[in-house]
């Protein structure tokens, strides 16, 4: 396991890193919102799903959705983090779609603590709190292009307001665009994995918000700035790297870093200043007084951790261990990804050689309709393979056909008329093919490196032909070359 | 009916089909109409929607069916309780004309009792005052002396009750407010323990201290409304998981062998006239005829009372009027940008008195302060709480004067922290979330009413009820008699 | 301890959203400062070890079943408001994102 990563980006110039923690705020999958029995649904007429407590009428109070609480210790425990005694508090500020004109949220006893996420490659990020907060309503911007700065008048639909959100905060553990990314897909696998979210970016139902900040190689970390507006872990990719190059540049012709907030551009490809930090929100925090603390007991931890079910990292342990590799092997990450390990472990189970598994695994089986396959067909599939049945080229159609069909690869492979020549046949069609090219034949025996390179392609395209693609191209090869006495 | 009856009265009286809602109504309406102007007690008089109501209880009555304990009795609501499509203002130009789409529970709880609202009464705005005086809408007079302030913040509702307007009134309760004014005007006020009333449908003032609570002109009566109001609201996460009050049994169980405590830190405050130490003495005495043991106590911690009140309760209503806006309901200044329209809009909708409060509540939560200010006073809650814990171990009530003087004239106070001080032996209770009573006990040296103060442990009503009763039923004695 | 100033009340007001006149800040400063001045007893008291009382009684875990109900003011609510348009209500343009 990976500490703390000393991987650079590559992105950067020579003696730079960056450091880089996110805040991804995720709606929680429940009926209703947070403090009020409102519908949590997306795509209703406006206003529709309002009540005077999501409105924030005068009198109104909140009540706090238990469904709620148990989704974000579920997303807390599988995010092995400390599942405690917290309050909610108020978080007073003053904005349109905000109807009380202050946010409740967590800020001194979040649900959520001190955690970790495994990422794929191997580095361990910390989860320094998930806490439970309301999201706010929705601003449309009107006249002026839908821009908020050009906008004529803006109107206000409450239905969003008073969604469950969770907010997870990471450490400042990232060091590339790349492992932020893989931090971001991880994170979603597992909200799906405990049905705590559906975590689509694009839909606004996963939000996700980057500090950036870059140093000397060896000196002290950089001031950070806050990146918003990213809707797809492409946009986080290159808003990452585009902000680490602008505070390089500014850094590197003398001029300092203001703490800011950023709004990403996905058409210019830049970020541009929202507002600066520096004259930070006194956001009056304290806590909520028309709610009460909530007190997980050691039984509600224990009962949430019994019933969590297999998540990415243990996954892919699993199955590495099963097929011999790392964790951090690509087939094994990309299997899990795909939820294509229950196949490979059928499979290996079944007998099936690990190695072709994976290699199937990944270059093969990353298409739609693949997790439905049989674990006991791809194990006969490979054990084809490997007694020399079927080529590899012939073991790819059928997986194919596999996919899509669903049938066994016998019948399969039987109705394509696909045998492997046996090692006789081959040998009479290498030799026929010598005899046909005699002047190639001399220079690939004869020449040099260079030549014989491209006269086996020729001499393989011969076999080939000669045999209708049944040659295994490897055995074809080896055998060209013991016949030129290589 | 020529005399006023209680509420008791009335509610026996239309149950058994005896007298008619519809004429009680219709005599309350006429009590309202002939002294009205000259008290305004009401922001808005609900004549024809009283008149209905009154007839749908009649209605059931006649159907053989028993519209509850509180059946025609004309009722008197403190502006800002929700009332569904009828105007609720605070007496704020920032609500004036608002009509709320639901209703509070306890407005709820009082048409499910048979009650009858007969309008919606004067405050100071947003309930942050003691005399009335901050209402956006011009103040009530002291039924007792028209010069004279009725109390605050419920003045409305306890000059309505003790005009003769209705017999009963709610109001709400966060630093005395209930109580102050219905020692002020001569009648019963009560604010009962933190979450035994839900709040929903409260206007909120300051959150953690905030209960709605019976005027009445009798003890018995107080004790019937109070149980009808009171109980677990699912939609108020601070309501005690209790069921509703059991208070009528105590009204008669007298005080024989009770231990009452004296606050001496309350009777000897600054500011507590003799008049009124006088009257609180005359308590004690009767007490003790009546069998009671009174000694004199201790609860050191709440002469910090009033600094805590004056930190927590702005900080927690700073927050709670951050929603008067402009954007959703209310009062709306026009700007050219939204940030300038709230800004025009708050300005201008609110008074200078919330204006204070707002602003001395965001400075005590804002960044640096909140340790010194907001937090501190959140312990001293504890010290205070843990001192009447202490007291409560050696008495089973608590003694003390309600408000500092009778009531004061109009403009007496202009000061605002000489008009903060009128709270001085109401504040502790509401820090501490216990019950408290305010009951008549004869007038001062200017002929004005004075009101002891009844303190208990949380859901000790019923033991602060029976003491109540009687010290009502002494000084009905003492009247027989003289 | 030093009381509130004029600039912290000015400032204040600004967080409030309180377009104050300067006649009225000068009100105000010294209301203010008088108050807190009277409350500088419980800033002076040592309460290290006292923990704060945010609720009067310990409840704990209040909490609703997640269950759908249809409050049914959406009418009303949008009646209410001070300008609404399309089922929305209507404000100024925005300047600036949420804090």
């Amino acid at each position: 396991m990976t500490d703390t990563a000393t991987a650079t980006s590559s992105v950067l110039p020579e003696g730079w890193e960056m450091v880089i923690g996110l805040e991804v705020h995720c709606e929680l999958h429940t009926a209703t919102k947070l403090f009020c029995s409102c519908p949590n649904s997306f795509g209703d007429e406006p206003n529709a799903n309002t009540c005077p407590t999501c409105l924030g009428l005068p009198g109104s109070l909140p009540v706090v959705n238990e469904q709620a609480v148990e989704l974000a210790m579920r997303l807390g425990r599988a995010l092995r983090c400390d599942v405690k005694r917290s309050i909610f508090a108020r978080k007073n500020y003053f904005y349109p779609d905000q109807p009380k004109d202050y946010q409740i949220s967590q800020y001194d006893l979040p649900t959520n603590e001190h955690g970790h996420l495994d990422l794929p490659s191997g580095l361990r990020v910390g989860i320094t709190r998930a806490h439970i907060e309301e999201d706010t309503g929705k601003l449309n911007h009107v006249g002026g292009g839908g821009r908020i700065h050009d906008a004529a008048h803006s109107l206000v639909d409450y239905n969003r307001a008073g969604v469950p959100l969770v907010e997870i905060v990471s450490e400042p553990d990232l060091r590339t665009s790349e492992q932020a990314k893989e931090y971001v897909a991880e994170l979603r696998a597992i909200l799906l994995a405990t049905g705590v979210s559906d975590a689509k970016m694009e839909e606004g139902s996963m939000r996700v918000d980057a500090n950036v900040s870059v140093n000397r190689a060896g000196e002290p970390w950089g001031t950070r700035c806050e990146i918003k507006n990213l809707n797809s872990l492409r946009s986080l990719g290159r808003a990452i790297d585009h902000e680490a190059l602008r505070q390089i540049q500014l850094l590197e012709s003398g001029e300092r870093i203001r703490q800011e907030t950023r709004h990403w551009d996905e058409a210019s490809g830049r970020t541009g200043t929202l507002r600066s930090k520096e004259d930070a929100d006194d956001y009056r925090y304290f806590p909520e007084p028309d709610l009460v603390p909530l007190e997980p007991t050691s039984e509600d931890i224990a009962r949430i951790d019994a019933a969590l079910p297999p998540l990415p990292a243990a996954r892919r342990a699993t199955l590495a261990e099963a097929a011999g590799v790392e964790t951090t092997d690509a087939a094994v990450v990309l299997a899990v990804q795909r939820d294509l390990d229950p196949l490979a472990l059928g499979a290996l189970g079944a007998g099936a050689d690990a190695a072709r598994v994976l290699t199937h695994i990944e270059h093969n089986l990353a298409v739609d309709g693949a997790e439905a396959l049989s674990p006991e067909h791809l194990a006969t599939l490979v054990k084809m393979e490997t007694g020399g049945e079927l080529t590899a080229t012939q073991a790819k159609a059928v997986l194919a056909e596999m996919v899509e069909t669903g049938q066994d690869p016998a019948a399969i492979a039987k109705a394509k008329g696909f045998e492997a020549l046996d090692t006789g046949a081959l040998e009479a069609i290498v030799d026929e093919v010598i005899a046909a090219n005699p002047d190639e034949w001399e220079t690939f025996r004869t020449g040099d490196d260079k030549a014989r390179g491209k006269l086996t392609g020729f001499f393989m395209g011969q076999v080939m032909k000669a045999s209708k693609g049944q040659a295994d191209g490897k055995a074809a090869t080896a055998l060209l070359r013991t016949r030129a006495g290589l | 009916m020529s005399e006023p009856a209680t509420a008791v009265e009335i509610a026996t009286a239309v149950r058994s089909g005896e007298r008619s809602a519809r004429s009680v109504v219709e005599a309350h309406l006429a009590a309202i109409e002939a002294r009205e102007a000259d008290v305004h007690a009401f922001n808005l008089v609900t004549a024809d929607a009283a008149l209905a109501r009154a007839d749908e209880v009649d209605a059931r009555v006649a159907a053989g069916e028993d519209p509850g304990p509180l059946a025609g009795v004309p009722i008197a609501l403190k502006d800002n309780l929700c009332t569904t499509g009828v105007p609720t203002t605070c007496s704020s130009k920032i609500l004036d004309g608002w009509r709320p789409p639901y209703d509070a529970t306890v407005v709820q709880r009082l048409a499910a009792a048979g009650a009858v609202s007969v309008g919606k009464t004067n405050l100071d705005e947003f309930a942050m005052g003691s005399s009335t005086e901050n209402s956006a809408f011009g103040p009530t007079k002291n039924p007792h002396d028209l010069t004279r302030v009725p109390g605050g913040s419920s003045g409305g509702s306890a000059a309505a009750v003790a005009a003769g307007f209705s017999p009963l009134g709610l109001g709400s309760d966060t630093g005395g407010s209930i109580r102050q004014p219905a020692a002020f005007c001569g009648i019963v006020g009560a604010k009962p323990t933190y979450g035994a009333v839900s709040r929903y449908g409260l206007v909120a003032f300051a959150s953690s201290l905030d209960q709605i609570g019976p005027f009445a002109t009798t003890v018995a009566d107080a004790a019937v409304l109070l149980e009808a109001i009171s109980g677990h609201d699912p939609l108020d996460s601070t309501s005690l998981p209790e069921a509703p009050l059991a208070l009528t049994d105590h009204l008669t169980r007298g005080v024989e062998g009770l231990r009452v405590g004296v606050v001496k830190e309350l009777l000897d405050a600054e500011g507590i006239a003799p008049d009124v130490q006088a009257r609180t003495r005359a308590a004690v005495e009767a007490l003790e005829a009546a069998g009671a043991k009174v000694e004199e106590v201790s609860v050191p911690a709440v002469i910090y009372g009033l600094s805590a009140y004056y930190l927590i309760a702005p900080a927690e209503a700073s927050s709670n009027l951050a929603r008067y806006d402009g954007v959703r309901y209310g009062l709306r200044v026009d700007a050219p940008t939204t940030g300038e329209m709230m800004d025009a809009t708050r300005t201008a909708g609110f008074g200078p008195e919330v204006e204070r409060r707002i602003m001395l509540g965001t400075y005590a939560l804002s960044a640096g302060y909140y340790d010194a200010f907001y937090g501190k006073a959140q312990k001293v809650r504890t010290l205070i709480i843990r001192d009447f814990e202490a007291a409560y171990e050696r008495c089973d009530v608590l003694l003390s004067p309600t408000a500092p003087t009778t009531a004061f004239p109009f403009g007496a106070k202009a000061d605002p922290l000489a008009m903060y001080l009128n709270d001085v032996c109401t504040i502790p209770s509401n820090l501490a979330g216990h019950p408290a009573i305010s009951v008549p006990f004869g007038t001062g040296d200017d002929g004005l009413p004075i009101g002891v103060q009844v303190m208990a442990p949380a859901l000790a009503e019923g033991t602060m009820f029976q003491v109540a009763a009687a010290l009502e039923a002494h000084l009905a004695e003492e009247g027989a008699s003289s | 301890m030093a009381s509130i100033s004029r600039d912290d009340v000015a400032h204040v007001a600004r967080l409030a959203r309180l377009q104050l006149t300067d006649e009225q800040i000068d009100t105000f400063t010294p209301q203010l400062a008088a108050i807190l001045d009277h409350a500088a007893d419980v800033e002076a008291l040592q309460l290290d070890d006292v923990p704060p009382t945010a609720h009067p009684f310990p409840l704990a875990n209040v909490m609703r079943p997640d269950v759908a109900r249809d409050a049914g003011i959406r009418e009303a609510a949008l009646d209410g408001a001070p300008e609404a348009e399309d089922g929305m209500f209507r404000v100024p343009p925005v300047l600036g994102e949420a804090p």
